[in-house]
């Protein structure tokens, strides 16, 4: 693979403004999966209103340090988390904080499209159901409208709000999961390969959506395109073998990366 | 030489085929320059065949004809004055000349005629038995022969081979399948019978069960209303449902969903075991136990509660089929992705939020398969309702009374001194075609449902 031309890596820097207070810190985090040690102490910081991606090659730990930010790693047995991961400023992983409020403030969206066996009207307003955020239907109501229109699927959809969520295609359904995620306004949205199962048109949509989303949001996203890293985020993250390699403005990354690992990676000699 | 030796003699010679064909391939193979068609096994195996499969053939088809051919020879050669017997007396006549025969359980004086009948049949005997010999070892020879001068390059041997043995397997698979229509046939047929004495009308529809058995002679046929018990049925498995479906359920959720995979794999055989138990111990048990205990409770409450009644045979019935329902329930709430689980969580919900409003409706159409599956199993059960559910077959709606099922009747119609003949019997087979078209279609329902369901994530 070449490098990145630079005129890609341009287009997210002008269009929106970093903001320098973090939102979550991971501070040396480390995870095991029995004593296998699959995170092996990783700083990272997550600005606010920033789009950051973690590359990295297959089986290095991206998803499971995505997934110790929402505290997902929970639902799995014998896997166990080192470290702290604060909110504003909060630890997540204190035994007083309650896990439902971390997963409505940190939304996530999976690798494969995974719509509830529900109409798609019912999708979306699972979460705010479960949270109470809506005072009546037509409340309801508007919150739907207003994640699908954010989400672009509004207008593929009106017409169809009760139909199974199933029946939608592929990219329809990812988006569908991201109207479900932002429905429950979080403030920080994880992403773990939201376009691995889409087609390029299908991507470029979600791609569109993750800019504008970055306006209000803080997004975290794997991904294993080095264009789409570089077309979407503002940093990019290096991981190699459970350990943070390298974190830095993702022009930087791309043309002046400073670990030679990183380089190799990204230049196509490795992964 | 009786007839196992016969067929060990005949396999043995099927092995020495098999030889020859395997040496006689090898030969061919060596002066030929073409290629031979299969590997030697298969021209073996051919061999064998032939060998085998005419012999056994004739062998068959012997056994069916050889008794009535000889029958009818030692009958025509019988005095004069015995020509016209009927039918059932010379079938007895015919197992005395056999005793006679062999020399072993005659009872009474042997008259001349008979000992003349009897050696006649011993000597038709033993020449049967030689021309069968005869016969099979000849075709077997004949088929080793042919086979043999067959083998060539161009002997397509593996093809023959292969057809033959997808031919027995279809024959075994047949086997199977016919057993299953002939016992319906024959079931249907005796219902049949059954309703020339009664119409199917007072029989689907009356209210009363009152068979009155023939010996007693009381004149009328009495009455064979199905409603009592079909309605007894219905009870007690109601009652087993509600209590197998929700401890049942609960188990596989906990089982699916909390348990840690520990527990779980000790847990589950554990319960399983509970559908192994015979039906005659869980029987015993309701009878002696759990019986006396409702009746002790009811007395406590001041209500009268029977020691056999529905309430009993439907509570231990339920007990037996709780690993019914959790063990199917389970395999279907685990093949429910994790993706959508953890799609839910993601969103915030806690896990019994996400089994109630994702994962149960994503299962529930194999979940009701599965609770159809242990209805149809319950309707069917016999053991427990004969000893726990006090039988009586009356038409009423407290299940702390007693009552009779279909099962239960066709046991009563069936044991002690019937006349298999008489409607007091035959209802049986009306009442096991009832019960079987209704397990069958439970079934159905059931077994589509889940196919179903299972369609949906593949
Ligand atoms: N549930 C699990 N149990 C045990 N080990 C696991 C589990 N999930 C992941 N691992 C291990 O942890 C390591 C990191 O896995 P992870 O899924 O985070 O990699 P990844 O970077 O997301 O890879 P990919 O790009 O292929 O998705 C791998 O070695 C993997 O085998
Ligand atoms: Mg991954």
């Amino acid at each position: 693979m070449k490098m990145i031309s630079p005129d890609v890596i341009g287009q997210r820097k002008e269009s929106s403004e970093v903001a320098s207070k973090a939102k979550m810190s991971a501070r040396s985090v480390r995870v095991f999966y029995s004593e296998v040690e699959a995170i092996k102490g990783i700083d990272l910081d997550i600005m606010e209103n920033e789009v950051i991606a973690f590359i990295g090659p297959s089986g290095c730990g991206k998803s499971t340090f995505l997934r110790t930010l929402n505290r997902m790693n929970d639902t799995i047995e014998d896997c166990r988390v080192e470290g702290t991961v604060t909110l504003d400023g909060q630890d997540i992983y204190d035994p007083s904080l309650d896990v439902v409020m971390l997963r409505a403030q940190v939304g996530m969206v999976f690798q494969k499209p995974n719509p509830f066996p529900k109409s798609i009207y019912d999708n979306v307003a699972y979460g705010p159901k479960l949270h109470g955020l809506a005072r009546g239907r037509g409340d309801l109501d508007e919150i739907v409208e207003n994640s699908l229109r954010r989400a672009g699927l509004w207008d593929e959809v009106k017409d169809r709000l009760d139909k199974p969520g199933t029946g939608l295609s592929g990219g329809q359904q990812q988006r569908l999961c991201i109207a479900r995620a932002i429905a429950v306004s979080p403030e920080v949205i994880l992403m773990d390969e939201p376009c691995s199962a889409l087609d390029p048109i299908a991507t470029a949509k979600i791609e569109e959506l993750i800019d504008e989303l970055s306006s209000q949001y803080s997004i975290a996203i794997v991904t294993h395109s080095m264009q789409q890293a570089a077309r979407v985020s503002d940093r990019t993250a290096y991981f190699h073998l459970g350990e943070l390699i390298e974190v830095n403005n993702t022009e930087k990354v791309f043309t002046q990366p400073d670990h030679h690992l990183t380089e190799a990676y990204i230049t196509g000699r490795f992964g | 030489m009786n007839n196992l030796t016969l067929i060990a003699g005949l396999l043995m010679l099927m092995a020495v085929a098999y030889q020859i064909g395997l040496m006689r391939s090898r030969a061919v193979a060596r002066t030929d320059s073409e290629r031979m068609h299969s590997r030697p096994v298969y021209y073996g195996w051919l061999v064998a065949l032939w060998c085998g499969v005419p012999a056994l053939f004739v062998f068959g088809l012997w056994s069916l004809l050889e008794p009535a051919v000889i029958r009818s020879i030692v009958i025509g050669a019988l005095p004069a004055e015995l020509a016209d017997m009927p039918a059932q007396q010379v079938s007895v006549l015919m197992n005395r000349l056999g005793h006679i025969a062999s020399g072993f359980g005659v009872a009474g004086e042997v008259a001349p005629w008979e000992a003349a009948a009897a050696e006649q049949l011993t000597r038709l005997q033993a020449i049967s038995q030689l021309a069968k010999i005869a016969l099979m070892a000849s075709l077997a020879m004949a088929g080793v022969l042919m086979a043999r001068r067959h083998i060539r390059p161009s002997l397509r041997a593996r093809n023959h081979v292969e057809k033959v043995i997808a031919a027995l397997l279809a024959i075994c698979a047949g086997v199977a399948v016919l057993t299953t229509v002939g016992i319906v046939f024959s079931m249907f047929g005796e219902a049949m019978h059954f309703f020339s004495f009664v119409s199917p009308m007072e029989f689907f529809f009356g209210t009363t069960w009152n068979p009155r058995f023939s010996t007693t002679g009381a004149g009328g046929q009495g009455e064979f209303g199905l409603l009592p018990l079909l309605w007894g049925t219905l009870m007690v498995s109601i009652i087993a449902l509600l209590v197998a479906v929700p401890i049942g359920l609960m188990t596989a959720i906990y089982m699916a969903e909390y348990a840690p995979s520990w527990l779980r794999s000790v847990a589950k055989p554990v319960i399983e075991v509970l559908a192994g138990i015979p039906t005659i111990v869980y029987g015993v048990f309701a009878l002696m136990v759990v019986g006396p205990f409702f009746a002790s409770v009811g007395d406590m409450l001041g209500i009268q509660i029977r020691a056999t009644s529905a309430l009993t045979a439907g509570f231990v019935m339920g007990v037996m089929i709780i690993p019914f329902v959790s063990s199917l329930s389970d395999d279907i709430i685990t093949q429910v992705p994790q993706s959508l689980r953890d799609g839910s969580l993601g969103l915030g919900a806690t896990r019994s939020e996400t089994i109630r409003q994702v994962v149960l409706p994503a299962a529930l159409p194999g979940i009701v398969g599965a609770f159809l599956l242990a209805a149809s199993r319950a309707i069917g059960e016999t053991m427990i309702v004969v000893l726990a559910a006090g039988n009586s077959p009356v038409l009423h709606a407290n299940p702390l009374e007693a009552v009779s099922t279909v099962t239960v009747t066709i046991v009563n119609q069936l044991t002690g001194d019937t006349d298999f003949a008489s409607p007091q019997s035959l209802v049986a087979f009306a009442l096991g075609l009832t019960l079987f078209v209704i397990t069958l279609a439970l079934n159905v329902v059931a077994l589509y449902i889940v196919r179903k369901y299972r369609e949906q994530y593949d």
